[in-house]
């Protein structure tokens, strides 16, 4: 019997005053997944002096928004994919060391640290006087700018967000079976091949996963773009802030907030349920 | 069972005890009814002595608190959880509390230190006949700049900043009105214009300033501008006291053109119970004597012009945080310009922001 079929006869079987066990759950769906949601649209529908409008979505297609839009999207694609060039290969030498728990534990780590911490950490690092510079200057290269630049934004990005890429892809690597990949070294396929054709297709799942990780919250990043970017890039997520804090136009900053919303259901959509319906 | 409740009966018993022991320690010590006074103020923004003396004087007891933006205190007060009698919000979170009816008016008979106050600073747009506040402490928006990294180079207005040798040299505060206002003033208008064309060749002057700007941050600006990260900033005369404090290099200067004046009042919050007390503290603060010893202490400026005589000529002839008359005449303080402008404005910035070098 196929899993879902098996869970759904159970569920069948299940005596009613079970369902009462469900009720925290929906509770927790309603009240903190649902009711948010409505309560941001219902918001997007009023302008800042509090009347109905559709204005607010009229105006999230005018220049300024659709082009903090494609830069979002484009930063965020940026730092998903060096985290996923720097994430995979780690995830694989994980998988081949000997105290892979160790590592493991190790490569968390900072992540236990506090986001603000660290992003303060990063502008003492990167000042014109920081650690950073002054081994450029070592090494003969010289002082450079390296706070608030696009390299500097990419790079804390991609440090922050690197441990939810590497634990899915990780996982995915650890439940990869290693006669498959003898198999295919026994009938001749190079490791490139082997890498190409048994091993990427095999953990793409991982992958997918690592990439909604780090892709969705990348998306919406507010703090950074200030704090090492010097709000010289601008993204959906600080005009959230902005709208929702300063201006006090709630009404935009919903508006904004909805168009992330389906934006990432997209990207949910796109990365995740196609697996699931080959099986 | 049995053991059960009498667990619990033992705890609500304790709990008892000690709520009854807490209410006798506190009315013992005077914290009880009208002999108590909750202040709720920005952090180090007092002279802890005159808090002390204060309390010697008037037998009051004061409770002090502090927040560290108008928005948190703003939403502690509407929540009104604590009985705050006294807080101290900038100009535009007062009209705001205004608005929501966050605030209680203040009985001027009560107030007889209130003649000493610089009329300048009385009868604003922001509370008309201060109704609801009193002026605490007032500053400006300036320049704030390191000769040392520049080669001895001064400033004077705000069109220095467009200086083609300041490359990647300025760091903005990270505020609208504060860089919008700028732009308006370098060109000779008022920081509250709402003529969309002045605001359009505002912000195409700001676009031009790009190349000079090397972040627009918040309250790191401060922290930046000690460490030399950059040679120039735009930042409020509070602020650049502190960090002329840090490090000695740096000098201030309000542009010839005009500038932001900004001020923080003292307001009776309506979660006020000791509002007689109310009237006593902020009387007490208004005597000449005590706001020159807060101003020397806290590094701001003093709206109390008897306030002037008693504070060092090194400080009261100091004319970057007390501008002669001529540029006084020049400083604006911010209209409450409405939801809608404001919202504006914030757009006209972030346009900016997004502007590339």
């Amino acid at each position: 019997m196929r899993p879902a079929a098996e869970a759904q006869a159970q569920g069948r079987t299940l005596p009613r005053s079970r369902n009462i066990y469900l009720v925290p759950y929906l509770l927790w769906m309603v009240l903190f997944v649902f009711a948010p949601i409505l309560l941001i649209v219902y918001d997007s529908l009023f302008d800042v002096e509090g009347a109905f409008t559709f204005a607010n979505y009229a105006h999230f297609f005018t220049p300024v928004y659709m082009k903090m839009t494609f830069s979002s999207f484009w930063y965020a694609f940026l730092i998903t994919a060096f985290s996923l060039l720097v994430g995979y290969p780690a995830a694989y030498l994980l998988t081949k060391t000997k105290h892979k728990q160790l590592w493991l534990l190790l490569l968390i780590l900072p992540s236990w640290i506090n986001l603000l911490l660290k992003t303060y950490a990063f502008i003492g690092l990167f000042g014109t006087y920081g650690a950073a510079n002054a081994i450029l200057e070592t090494i003969g290269i010289g002082r450079r700018q390296i706070l608030f630049t696009d390299f500097s934004f990419v790079f804390v990005s991609v440090y922050i967000f690197i441990p939810f890429m590497i634990l899915p892809v990780f996982n995915a690597l650890e439940e990869l079976n290693p006669s498959l990949i003898d198999a295919s070294r026994d009938l001749g396929a190079s490791p490139w091949t082997t890498f190409r054709r048994v091993i990427f297709p095999l953990t793409l799942n991982g992958v997918k996963s690592g990439c909604q990780a780090v892709f969705i919250p990348a998306l919406s990043l507010f703090m950074i773009t200030r704090l090492i970017a010097g709000s010289r890039i601008i993204t959906l997520g600080t005009a959230i802030e902005q709208h929702f804090l300063v201006t006090q136009d709630w009404g935009m900053g919903a508006t904004i907030a909805v168009f992330l919303i389906i934006a990432m259901a997209i990207i949910m959509v796109l990365t995740g349920t196609r697996s699931r319906l080959r099986r | 069972m049995n053991q059960l409740i009498r667990m619990l009966l033992l705890v609500l018993v304790l709990g008892f005890a000690l709520m009854y022991g807490a209410s006798a320690l506190n009315s013992s010590e005077g914290y009880s009814g009208d002999s108590t006074l909750t202040i709720y103020n920005w952090g180090d923004y007092i002279d802890p002595d005159l808090v002390s003396e204060f309390e010697k004087e008037s037998g009051i007891k004061v409770i002090y608190q502090t927040f560290d933006s108008n928005e948190a205190m703003m939403t502690k007060i509407e929540q009104g959880g604590t009985t705050f009698d006294i807080s101290v919000p900038s100009e535009y979170a007062i009209s705001k509390m205004k608005e929501e009816n966050l605030l209680l008016p203040i009985d001027h008979s009560k107030l007889p230190n209130l003649k000493y106050v610089n009329p300048r600073f009385m009868d604003l747009s922001f509370d008309p006949d201060n109704r609801y506040s009193i002026p605490y402490f007032w500053g400006t928006v300036g320049i704030i700049y390191n000769s040392d990294m520049l080669g001895g180079r001064t400033f004077k207005s705000w069109n220095d900043l467009w200086d083609p040798s300041l490359r990647n040299q300025i760091l903005l505060v990270d505020g609208a009105r504060e860089v919008i206002g700028f732009g308006l003033n370098s060109l000779h208008y008022s920081l509250n214009d709402t003529n969309e064309a002045h605001l359009q060749e505002a912000k195409a002057k700001l676009n031009r300033l790009t190349p000079n700007v090397k972040a627009i941050v918040g309250d790191e600006i401060k922290m930046l501008l000690a460490n030399e990260e950059a040679a120039v900033g735009v930042v409020w005369s509070g602020d650049a006291s502190e960090i002329m404090d840090a490090n000695d290099k740096l000098d201030y200067v309000v542009p010839e053109e005009g500038s932001n004046l900004w001020f923080d009042n003292m307001v009776i919050p309506k979660t006020a119970r000791n509002i007689e007390g109310a009237h006593k503290f902020i009387n007490f603060m208004l005597d000449p004597k005590h706001a020159a010893q807060n101003a020397e202490y806290v590094g701001y400026s003093t709206p109390n012009e008897k306030a002037m005589d008693y504070l060092p000529e090194d400080i009261s002839g100091d004319t970057r945080f007390y501008p002669d008359p001529e540029l006084t005449s020049k400083l604006e303080v911010y209209k409450n310009l409405g939801k809608k402008m404001l919202s504006h404005y914030n757009e006209l910035f972030l346009e900016f922001k997004m502007h590339r070098k």
